[in-house]
């Protein structure tokens, strides 16, 4: 999908060209060009990879300004459960959601409470006959588009239903309807704080086809900061958590599987981790199991590029603020609506192929045997693609020019040298 | 007709963990080709489970991928033991695994019976002492 809108952000004069990211990226869906890096759209799946990779602090993700917010009349602040692990020393999320409403919103809605109703479904969801096992979680964004990239025959395992931040916005806009009717709806501004570039780029792309529900994405960073000024803790805080430890759960990796109360799931983290997991189901090799979550970043999305604590920390804090909450708080009178559920998700195409006919196709490929078996397979990362192979892709798929390799460049040049040398001492 | 292209590829034959290394770079492979996704599955099936053998009997050995326009053929060589009795070698939980590859997970006599049934056809070529070599074909159209 070529006018996918990305949310990383490239900053020219930082960049060094220095192939920190070419290396990391899981989809090889950059080359350096000119001096600099360069993301390939129909590859990247904004995992955030480059950001954490990059020394020169030049990749940013790319989020709405807070001021963005005040283009609404009625701002909801939409905290992914995330936030409360930032905080020292925060014994009650309602400290926190309070101070989403001093800085300015006018309501708060939890992404953890619309997080139960997508266990509560999936827990029945898991006892259907006919559907194919494992089923894969669809909260992370960046997992389903890994699949729909590189795994497509998986994509019928993904669970058909919008991730919880989807279902939190729809509840959100909902609630405030209900609360002030006279509202219309480009009144109201469904701000939704991000724990990374995912997740954004999921909205600003209407992924699924449909109408998307948050209007506002900011990013974590951003707002705790301006949480910290305003959480003093000198007032006692409106009562507005609503959700138990089942759904602020979801924030570390094995939450949302252990929400499920089943044995058979397994939950991984971190691409590389993501990746084993996803070849291994593709081979059919895993035991027996109902579900599998897994995350792009390492721990859940504690580990997000846009949060401000150390993962680990992060999770041990979210521990500690779990132990005093009910288990669900997720309230019967609110249903899941109809456009929540999907049919499949194919945003995404895999786009390994080289070309429509199988014959043009393995020309193709043994072209880019025979340019390969002359690269010195370092995978130095110097001509600008990732690796030997990726290179000779280019250079028989994209045109790239084959003496950006240095290393045969060099011995060219002394061999050339050497020849020069030769023929100054015959003459 | 065009001719086949190779992937050749070399099994190690100390690590577990490893084995299968071959049958995921060949699926990225097909995929480039634009090989149909089911038959992709079971030819990385069939070869996964020829690379596992390869490891727990033969201390590794070679793969080679063969791709022609109309079938795909996957030639694992290894110089190992050979099998006694292939007859019973395919009777599906038979197994000569020994117990630590059994707790492994592994060596659950279902390799090659696996092997058989994901492909359309599969030759055995063995000897005591020498070594096997097992080829399959998975056709295309």
């Amino acid at each position: 999908m070529s006018n996918f809108i990305h949310s990383v952000s490239l900053n020219v004069s930082k960049c060094k060209g220095c192939t920190s990211c070419l290396r990391r990226c899981p989809t090889e869906a950059i080359r350096i060009k000119e001096g600099h890096a360069v993301i390939d759209s129909e590859r990247c799946i904004d995992c955030g990879e480059c950001i954490r990779a990059c020394p020169h602090k030049a990749k940013k993700a790319v989020c709405s300004p807070f001021e963005k917010i005040n283009e609404f009349k009625y701002k909801i602040a939409m905290p992914a459960p995330t936030l409360y692990g930032q905080f020292n020393n925060l014994d009650d999320i309602d400290y926190c959601l309070q101070g989403l409403l001093d800085i300015g919103f006018d309501d708060v809605y939890e992404v953890s409470y619309a997080a139960e109703f997508i266990s509560a479904y999936t827990r029945l969801y898991l006892k259907k006959e006919d559907i194919k096992k494992p089923i894969i979680s669809s909260a992370c964004p960046v997992i389903v588009r890994l699949i729909n990239l590189r795994y497509p025959s998986l994509c019928d395992n993904i669970m058909p239903i919008i991730p919880p931040m989807e279902l939190a916005a729809i509840f959100a806009r909902q609630k405030a309807k209900k609360k002030h009717p006279e509202l219309k709806d480009e009144d109201i501004g469904v701000c939704f704080i991000s724990p990374c570039p995912g997740k954004s780029s999921y909205v600003v792309n209407d992924e699924l086809g449909k109408k998307e529900n948050v209007d506002v994405v900011l990013a974590m960073n951003d707002i705790y900061f301006r949480l910290l000024a305003v959480m003093k803790g000198e007032k006692t805080p409106k009562p507005l958590s609503k959700s138990g430890l089942l759904g602020i759960g979801w924030a570390v990796s094995g939450g949302e599987s252990s929400a499920l109360f089943s044995d058979k799931y397994l939950a991984a983290d971190g691409l590389e981790n993501v990746i084993q997991v996803l070849e291994e189901i593709d081979n059919g090799k895993l035991p027996e199991l109902d579900f599998v979550e897994l995350n792009a970043c390492n721990s859940g999305c504690v580990g997000g590029i846009l949060t401000v604590e150390n993962p680990y920390i992060a999770k041990a804090k979210m521990q500690s603020l779990r132990k005093y909450l009910p288990v669900s708080g997720a309230h019967p009178d609110d249903k899941i609506p109809n456009e929540a559920y999907f049919e499949n998700v194919n945003c995404f195409k895999p786009i390994q192929q080289f070309s429509d006919n199988m014959q043009e196709s393995m020309r193709l490929m043994s072209e880019i045997q025979t340019v390969c078996s002359n690269l010195p397979e370092i995978d130095c990362g110097s001509c600008g693609a990732p690796t030997c192979l990726a290179f000779a892709e280019d250079v028989v798929l994209k045109g790239a020019d084959i003496n950006n390799c240095i290393i045969n460049m060099k011995d060219y040049l002394l061999q050339k040298l050497e020849e020069k040398k030769d023929e100054s001492y015959d003459s | 007709m065009s001719e086949a292209i190779n992937f050749h590829y070399v099994v190690d034959g100390d690590d577990f963990t490893s084995a299968g290394e071959a049958s995921v770079d060949i699926k990225r492979k097909l995929r480039q080709l634009g090989v149909d996704p089911a038959i992709i599955r079971r030819v990385s099936i069939a070869m996964y489970e020829g690379e596992v053998n390869m490891v727990i009997h033969a201390e590794g050995g070679t793969v080679d991928v063969n791709v022609y326009e109309d079938k795909i053929e996957m030639i694992l060589s290894d110089e190992g033991p050979g099998i006694a009795n292939v007859e019973l070698a395919m009777k599906a939980g038979f197994s000569t695994a020994p117990d630590y590859v059994r707790s492994l997970g592994f060596g659950a006599g279902m390799g090659l019976p696996n092997m058989k049934s994901y492909t359309d056809g599969m030759e055995i070529d063995t000897k005591i002492g020498v070594g096997t070599t097992i080829t399959m074909v998975v056709n295309l159209k």
